[in-house]
């Protein structure tokens, strides 16, 4: 805990000058924003602990005002996400896809999507038959409504596309 | 990695090879006395921002070979070095281990800025010849009326910024002289120095003080700090202090990291390459 939000440490550096005092220089990322920063302590300093966890959810639908969640455990117990938390992953939000949920203090603060998301293009320039080999690309809409760049001629309205949701780029046809 | 493989190479085990030749080479045509000290003492250093780490039963391992070169001095030897492992407890990061190789050197006569043109001297001869910028602990520093815990994490910010180049900081303030003796021109500052290349802490050297009576203060200020802070308790090294009643000879003497110069020579940003284990 760091001025009152949760954080995680991305990086922890020891530094001591010879004859003097140890200090630690610590990176953190805020868990709420995704801020990263850096503050330094004495050594043998002491944080309060986060209450956070991290929990597998599936998407079950959006409300206009939240995003409902429910655990993957067998418990049917259901979260309500507000768009903050969500707001990294809207892009890639899928009914019945199961998602990374960060819990602080039971309350959902981040939602996390996989590597890779399987999404269906509603909407996209016809493709061009024979065009394939120039290498040529076009932009493509998706159920989520997110719009990637980089998509292949060959892709049509209906097609399933794997996309890597660390950089939003396409990656292959699934099916279609 | 697996465990069985050492944190360095071949090509580094070579260059490590190579640096000792050098340096006792170095020391051989100065002739300047190769010594060896135990490595395992009864007692250790009160330095409250040092810990040692003990060996119940048998004393301490030393952080450094310091007290017992000083002794062979009061004792007539001559100008020494000494190439030892030194030890700190929980001292473990990019630029740290808590087992590491100290190079150490007093030269009878030598004040600290005699000493300052050998380090640099043997400092060229490794890294190839720069030149040397001076600065004082208050222009590095900035405002000197600050806690000690301010200035020590203003200087460590400092020094990391002293970068690229070689930097002698000189002109410490008179309690963070350690064993340094003051300066008779100005008995504010300490004749203490630290070298810092590219950032990195290198060595660090006196024009020692010699005084019995001003030890013994300096480490009773010591001892108290290490009460307030609760750190592991420690007494004063009588044989130590019986040496310099007996009397330390005019000298000046510096302690100076192996592995961070050879991280220093091998291009490297932390010590994992420079040694042959990472065990901390």
């Amino acid at each position: 805990m760091l001025e009152g939000d949760p954080c995680n440490i991305l990086e922890n550096e020891f530094v001591k000058p010879g004859k003097g005092q140890a200090f630690n220089r610590v990176k953190f990322r805020n868990l709420k924003n995704g801020r990263v920063w850096e503050r330094t302590f004495k050594s043998g300093e002491s944080l309060e602990a986060a209450d956070v966890m991290e929990s597998d959810m599936e998407y079950l639908y959006c409300d206009g005002e939240f995003w409902h969640f429910m655990r993957t455990d067998g418990s049917f117990e259901q979260i309500a996400a507000s768009k903050e938390a969500v707001s990294d992953c809207l892009d890639w939000l899928k009914e019945q896809d199961v998602y990374v949920v960060t819990l602080w203090n039971e309350d959902p603060i981040a939602v996390a999507a996989s590597n890779f998301v399987e999404l269906e293009v509603t909407e996209t320039d016809p493709g061009l038959k024979g065009d394939t080999a120039n290498g040529g690309t076009k932009p493509a809409t998706l159920a989520t409504g997110a719009t990637i760049k980089g998509v292949p001629l060959f892709i049509n309205i209906g097609d399933v596309l794997k996309i890597d949701t660390r950089t939003g780029e396409y990656v292959s046809r699934v099916k279609n | 990695m697996t465990s069985m493989q050492p944190s360095t190479d071949v090509n580094g085990l070579v260059q490590r090879a190579a640096l000792l030749q050098r340096l006792r080479g170095f020391f051989a045509q100065r002739q300047v006395l190769e010594v060896q000290t135990p490595v395992l003492a009864p007692n250790t250093v009160t330095d409250p921002d040092v810990e040692s780490i003990a060996v119940p039963g048998y004393g301490f391992l030393q952080t450094s070979p310091e007290y017992q070169m000083k002794r062979l001095l009061a004792a007539g030897a001559p100008s020494i070095y000494q190439l030892a492992p030194a030890f700190r407890h929980e001292e473990v990061g990019r630029l740290h281990n808590s087992e590491f190789t100290m190079l150490e050197w007093y030269r009878l006569d030598f004040d600290h800025n005699q000493l300052m043109d050998e380090v640099a001297d043997l400092v060229n001869e490794v890294l190839g010849p720069a030149s040397y910028t001076t600065v004082t602990y208050a222009e590095l520093v900035g405002e000197l009326g600050r806690s000690r815990d301010e200035l020590d994490l203003a200087f460590a910010e400092a020094s990391d910024a002293l970068s690229p180049g070689r930097f002698f900081v000189v002109d410490y303030p008179a309690d963070q002289g350690a064993l340094a003796r003051l300066k008779p021109d100005n008995p504010a500052v300490a004749a203490r120095f630290e070298l810092i290349i590219d950032g990195v802490e290198l060595a660090n050297g006196y024009w020692e003080l010699l005084d019995p009576g001003e030890h013994l203060q300096r480490f009773q200020q010591d001892l108290a700090v290490r009460k307030r802070r609760e750190l592991q308790p420690v007494e004063i090294d009588s044989a130590f202090i019986a040496a310099l009643d007996a009397g330390l000879p005019t000298c000046a003497g510096v302690a100076l990291g192996v592995d961070r110069l050879l991280m220093l020579a091998m291009g490297e940003r932390s010590l994992d390459k420079a040694l042959t284990f990472r065990n901390f």
